[in-house]
């Protein structure tokens, strides 16, 4: 059997606190985008309304039996725990032809952020007004150069994808920042 | 040295004391000193020299708008020149030297230009270096290098790190005077999102430095009051040692915070600076105003300042910056100088008052209808000469001058879209004008309302209009009681009398002379009268000398002051430093790093990279014995032929192409055609920009009935996915398909060479023989189980795959790949041997795909389907683009095998001159052939199909080469494709 | 500047890549037009002092084609829509 490498290419994944920060790799979420064939939009919401996958608004994550956050007009994507397995299969048994869908999920990283107030930490990354969001507010936003998605959950608890390749450079963004504050 | 002009009061702490050094010499200040406030105190004034004319220089300002005190603060790597003393926060351990003068600040050799200050003045250089030509280069500029400039660059790297960041609010002040703290007051209470920033690191603005009192407190006990309760809510933040830099479009300024500027150096971790970006949705403009002097013949020695400077360093530092002093105003704001200092005990020898009639100040000399017209003292003021109404000079011995011109309102962030301001009369000064940034207004000093009470009333009111008009609900505050003295100035823009200079810009040294030479030259308008001058272009950019400028000229030329304008006002508003605009994007965080799914594996097998973009690739992967990169790609490229390579090609751009008209999309992006591809097939595609020049290529393959994976050139992954978005949204809105890039889902390794199929069939559970994985198959496979995707595609001419895992098994796969290969003695390779092996094939890559070739110039126009509309296809079938004579690619061998070609020479017949008329064409691509023994190239070359055979030459007029050459088939390798079949 | 997405609210432009006049929507089919035609569309652009209708597109967001309505004199953006509806509205289909 081959051995998966986390992101950050190591075996396991990697918990960092700095200071009042903990940055969390996260490796147990499987993820894959889901767009609507064209004329297909009611078939595919009550396929994801059957299977208790929501398809939240422009600039919005959802959790119902499956997790997803919108992506783009008509596209979202899934998140599905990673032990649930083959996750295009799985959705494509859901969806059938009245979806495209692609796995995604070794294009990124997931890193989870947590705080007692992560707006010190994220202004020095991005331009995404966290003061002003509301929790489940989801959008991509540039970290560092980098396209990345980012997820608030709550005032302390905060969820960033960023392009896989460029893990080590996204790590080292956030662990420079939050060395600021220390 | 003890700290003889010290008196009582300000706002500094007496019960701490803090070193620092001036020019060596060791000093005692307190925690709330400037530099500047500190050497005031220890009875320094001398503390530079002019730019220009080497002439001693003493500070004049108590703030940002400070022209002369520059000085080099700190030492070594953080060495950092032309800092303000004015603003420069005193901390334990400070160091600063005084600059441009050698080689002493007292004595200074280059002081001898001031003796020819008749040569010197405006249009010198343009006058003096215009001729001879050739001079300029090697003598004048030389020359005028080592002279000019004002402080020294450590040239050590900056050992300080400097963070950059975002800020939202719904109301930005700028400036926390009276009317920016009132402001805040109003905006905080009511719950909006406020940002106040202000440049000093005490806020207050004035309040700090007047006695005045609002309600029954001071000033500076108000504004510590307001500053309190601002801290303690949490919609407010206040930044301190902030400046606001620029308005730029919709609301968004930038600041930078000046983080540990007050310390030795940076708390661990921390920032020196940190740059903001502020997303504001209103913004109010409350930096206050800036005092002009009133230029008189030697105005420029040290000892001659401000008068409201004179008046801060007393209330706020408690300095008396002289023993004697006088006070030269032609308001009632400079008279205060005169009160405040008498109250606090220092001598007021007299006020000179320009204007005729009027009270005259208690108990203090004071002479309406005169004027300071020369003063004394080589290196600080002795005496200064006045003239009476009646015309009597009069000489005074004094050691400080206040003089003041009147009020500048601080509106250079209003007028940052080119807003004209507007002129007052009764202020004579400029206020802020109509349309400048949107969603900005202003307040107080900044808006022409100079009393307290005015600054007060205007602060809450426009706090409170920004507010309404955000929807927010804002009550008027009650506000304390405050001075509403009415402004009473009669303008005196300079002293016309004496022969000898009056300074107007001290920095560069700009005279009234001077600007009456560039009117006598017609350099009258008035950006034209900066340039000719320099006024107004040095580090101050003019905050205390260009409205005098201005004024002057309008005298000259006749014209109002208002007509005659002022010059544009342009961020940033203080100087910034370089550090501040780079952030952390420096050395290796200059950009991000994108690795490649070998990247573990190739940096522990020592690895040589190459940056692409923002990836790193292998370039070539030396063995030990090996000594040049040639060595290494020669075995790499040799052993790829001979047996097998391995090849990381995941930095290819992967497009994942779904929907039922996902064939009928390919078909318009690409020039030949992809419907009819077979399920389980790729084929090569060629992408054409709108103007039939070719844009990108790569293979796309078909892997189910409504499903395609596209690959990109690696530097144009981006671009294509644009430009395919493009199409589908604004182009053909309709079509059924659906993108998503899946670049870095996928590892991805090219196998080639005879033994790919051998070392491959080893970890590949199903069988990928010839005939059940023919060239050009694409499928689902597994890896020992593993999920997997291969397609049989080659850029290097030989038996070749392509194997694609998630990305997650990328480095278990190479180290799969590598094991599977030791029986065949399998090398991986980098770019160089990627690049090597694809000249050889006659393959295109970058070099060719230059952006102004098409596919006939490729040799490709046999791929650009006549039988549908694709982009680019129509335009590629100009009559000028479809020549015989055209550009066509062509292989090229030295005729003479040990010649080495470079890329970028030009084709020319035997015989025919190094001319462009004789151009042929030029080779893209050369590289030396391992295979083959000697050098080879790729070119473009007139009529080039033509022409297999024929001897040219090559020729490098860079690099003084020629080379005889032969044209043949770009196909060095296999032409027939039997490998690739194989 | 702030582009005022339909979809996402308020954006920094700088999250957007620029391409220019939103006549470029308008590309005439390659197989009828002339070769004219062709070449205005490629080639030929204006360049108003005021109100000009652009392409930009949201890379660093939804990836979504806006047409946005600016005034090149004062930066003023009067009108963001989505390209694709503006493409519809002018008749282009598949």
């Amino acid at each position: 059997m081959l051995e998966a490498l986390t992101p950050l290419g190591l075996t396991e994944p990697q918990t960092v606190t700095i200071g009042r920060f903990t940055i969390i790799e996260r490796g147990d979420v499987a993820l894959a985008s889901l767009a609507t064939r064209r004329t297909r939009q009611a078939d595919v919401s009550a396929c994801a309304a059957k299977a208790g996958i929501p398809l939240p608004a422009p600039g919005r994550h959802a959790t119902g039996t499956l997790a997803a956050f919108w992506l783009a007009p008509q596209m979202w994507m899934i998140e599905v725990p990673f032990a649930q397995a083959d996750i295009r299969a799985d959705l494509l048994a859901i969806f059938g032809d009245a979806a495209s869908i692609t796995e995604q999920t070794d294009a990124w990283v997931r890193f989870d952020l947590s705080a007692p107030d992560l707006i010190p930490l994220l202004e020095r990354l991005s331009n995404f007004d966290l003061g002003r969001a509301t929790e489940g507010t989801a959008t991509r936003s540039v970290i560092d150069h980098l396209g990345c998605y980012l997820i608030k959950h709550g005032p302390c608890d905060i969820t960033l994808y960023g392009p896989r390749s460029s893990a080590q450079t996204l790590h080292h963004a956030l662990s420079v920042a939050a060395n600021s504050l220390l | 040295m003890t700290q003889t002009n010290r008196i009582q009061g300000g706002q500094i702490d007496r019960s701490q004391s803090l070193r620092f050094h001036f020019d060596g010499q060791p000093y005692l200040g307190h925690p709330g000193d400037t530099l500047a406030s500190a050497l005031l105190a220890n009875g320094v004034r001398l503390m530079g020299r002019s730019f220009k004319y080497h002439r001693p220089r003493g500070v004049i300002s108590a703030g940002s708008e400070e022209p002369n005190a520059l000085v080099e603060l700190r030492s070594g790597a953080r060495q950092e020149p032309n800092t303000r003393a004015t603003v420069a926060e005193l901390f334990d351990g400070l160091s600063a030297r005084s600059q441009n003068r050698w080689p002493s600040l007292r004595f200074d050799a280059m002081a001898i230009n001031d003796r020819f200050s008749n040569f010197l003045t405006a249009g010198f250089y343009y006058k003096t270096f215009m001729w001879p030509a050739a001079f300029w280069e090697k003598l004048y500029e030389p020359i005028i290098r080592r002279a000019a400039g004002l402080g020294s660059l450590s040239r050590l790297e900056d050992p300080d790190t400097y963070d950059k960041g975002f800020l939202h609010c719904d109301l930005l002040i700028i400036g926390a005077g009276p009317a920016g703290l009132q402001a805040a007051l109003t905006a905080g209470r009511s719950g909006a999102r406020v940002i106040l920033a202000d440049e000093d690191f005490r806020m207050g603005g004035r309040l700090n430095a007047e006695t005045l009192a609002l309600g029954d407190q001071s000033g500076a006990d108000w504004a510590a009051g307001a500053v309190a309760e601002l801290a303690s809510l949490a919609n407010v933040r206040l930044l301190a040692r902030t400046t606001i830099l620029g308005a730029f479009d919709h609301g968004i300024y930038s600041a930078v915070e000046r983080v540990s500027d007050h310390l030795a150096q940076p708390l661990p971790g921390r920032p020196r600076q940190t740059l903001w970006r502020i997303y504001s949705q209103r913004a109010l403009l409350t930096a206050g105003a800036t005092e002009r002097p009133i230029p008189f013949e030697n105005n420029d020695r040290p000892g001659v300042m401000l008068a409201g400077a004179l008046r801060a360093y007393a209330n706020r530092w408690g300095v008396a910056v002289g023993q004697r002093v006088a006070v030269f105003t032609n308001n009632d704001d400079g008279l205060r100088t005169a009160r405040d200092l008498a109250a606090k005990g220092v001598d007021v020898v007299a006020v000179i008052d320009p204007r005729e009639g009027g009270d005259l100040l208690p108990g203090i000399r004071h002479l309406r209808g005169a004027e300071v017209v020369d003063c004394a003292g080589r290196l600080g003021l002795t005496s200064i000469t006045i003239r009476d109404a009646k015309g009597r000079l009069e000489t005074l011995a004094c050691d400080a001058l206040g003089t003041s011109g009147g009020w500048n309102p601080n509106l250079n962030i209003a007028s940052h879209h080119r807003s004209q301001p507007a002129w007052s009369e009764a202020l004579a000064a400029f206020i802020p004008g109509q349309g400048g940034p949107l969603g900005l207004t202003s307040a107080g000093a900044a808006a022409g309302l100079f009393s307290t009470h005015a600054c007060l009333v205007s602060g809450d009111a426009s706090a409170r209009a920004a507010l309404e008009s955000l929807g927010f609900t804002a009550t008027a505050q009650a506000l304390p009681q405050a001075e509403d003295a009415p402004v009473a100035i009669k303008p005196h823009w300079y002293v016309h009398s004496g022969k000898g200079r009056a300074w107007v810009d001290p920095q560069n040294d700009v005279t009234i002379k001077d600007i009456k030479l560039a009117h006598q030259e017609n350099f009258a308008g008035i950006e034209h009268l900066k340039r000719y001058t320099t006024l107004g272009m040095g580090t101050d950019q003019g905050k205390t000398g260009n409205v005098i400028g201005l004024a002057v000229m309008a005298e000259l030329t006749g014209q109002s002051i208002p007509q005659t304008g002022t010059t544009t006002y342009r961020p940033p508003y203080t100087p910034v430093a370089l550090g501040a605009l780079a952030g952390r994007g420096r050395g290796q965080d200059f950009k991000p790093k994108r690795l490649t799914p070998s990247h573990k594996w190739a940096t522990e097998q020592g690895a040589v990279f190459v940056e692409v973009g923002y990836w790193l690739r292998s370039q070539w992967l030396p063995r030990a014995g090996e000594t040049t990169w040639r060595q290494s790609v020669d075995r790499e490229v040799l052993q790829t032929r001979k047996s097998v390579g391995i090849c990381d090609v995941t930095t290819l751009g992967k497009i994942d192409i779904q929907g039922t008209d996902a064939g009928a999309f390919l078909d318009r992006v690409y020039a030949n055609t992809f419907s009819t591809l077979a399920i389980g097939k790729c084929r090569y595609g060629l992408m054409l920009r709108e103007d039939g020049m070719v844009f990108d290529d790569g293979t796309t393959a078909r892997m189910g009935e409504h499903e395609y994976i596209m690959t990109t050139t690696t530097a144009n992954a981006v671009n294509v996915f644009r430009h395919l978005e493009f199409c589908r949204q604004c182009l053909w809105p309709d079509l059924d398909v659906q993108l998503i890039s899946t670049t870095e889902a996928w590892a991805q390794y090219s196998v080639a060479g005879p033994n790919a199929r051998k070392l491959l069939q080893k970890l590949v559970d199903q069988d990928i023989s010839n005939v059940a994985f023919p060239f050009m198959a694409a499928g689902e496979i597994t890896v020992q189980g593993t999920r997997a995707r291969l397609f049989r595609i080659s850029f290097s001419g030989e038996l070749a795959f392509e194997i694609a895992m998630p990305t997650s098994y990328g480095d278990a796969l190479i180290r799969a790949l590598v094991a599977a290969g030791q029986e065949f003695d399998v090398v991986v390779y980098g770019t160089e041997t990627l690049g090597v092996l694809r000249i050889e094939k006659g393959h295109v890559a970058g070099n060719e795909l230059n952006g102004q070739s098409t596919a006939l110039n490729m040799g490709l126009g046999k791929m650009v389907s006549t039988k549908k509309d694709a982009i680019g296809t129509a335009l590629s079938r100009r009559v000028g683009l479809t020549r015989d004579t055209g550009l066509r690619l062509v292989g090229v061998k030295p005729v003479d095998p040990d010649n080495s070609m470079q890329a970028g020479s030009h084709f020319l017949k035997t015989g025919a001159a190094a001319t462009a008329l004789n151009d042929d064409g030029w080779l893209t691509s050369t590289v030396y052939s391992p295979h083959l023994g000697h050098y080879i190239a790729l070119g473009y070359l007139k009529n080039g199909t033509a022409r297999i055979g024929e001897r040219m030459r090559v020729v490098n007029l860079l690099n003084q080469t020629e080379v005889a050459v032969e044209i043949v088939s770009p196909h060095f390798i296999d032409p027939t494709g039997e490998r690739l079949r194989a | 500047m702030i582009i005022d997405h339909p979809l996402l609210g308020p954006r920094d432009a700088q999250e957007f890549v620029y391409l220019g006049d939103a006549s470029l929507i308008s590309r005439p089919n390659g197989m009828t037009a002339t070769l004219e035609e062709m070449h205005g569309y490629a080639y030929l652009r204006d360049n108003p002092a005021g109100l000009h209708r652009e392409l930009w597109y949201h890379e660093q967001g939804d990836r979504s084609w806006l047409v946005v309505t600016r005034n090149t004199l004062s930066h003023e953006i009067s009108k963001v829509e989505l390209a694709r509806d503006v493409a519809r509205a002018l008749g282009r289909s598949k």
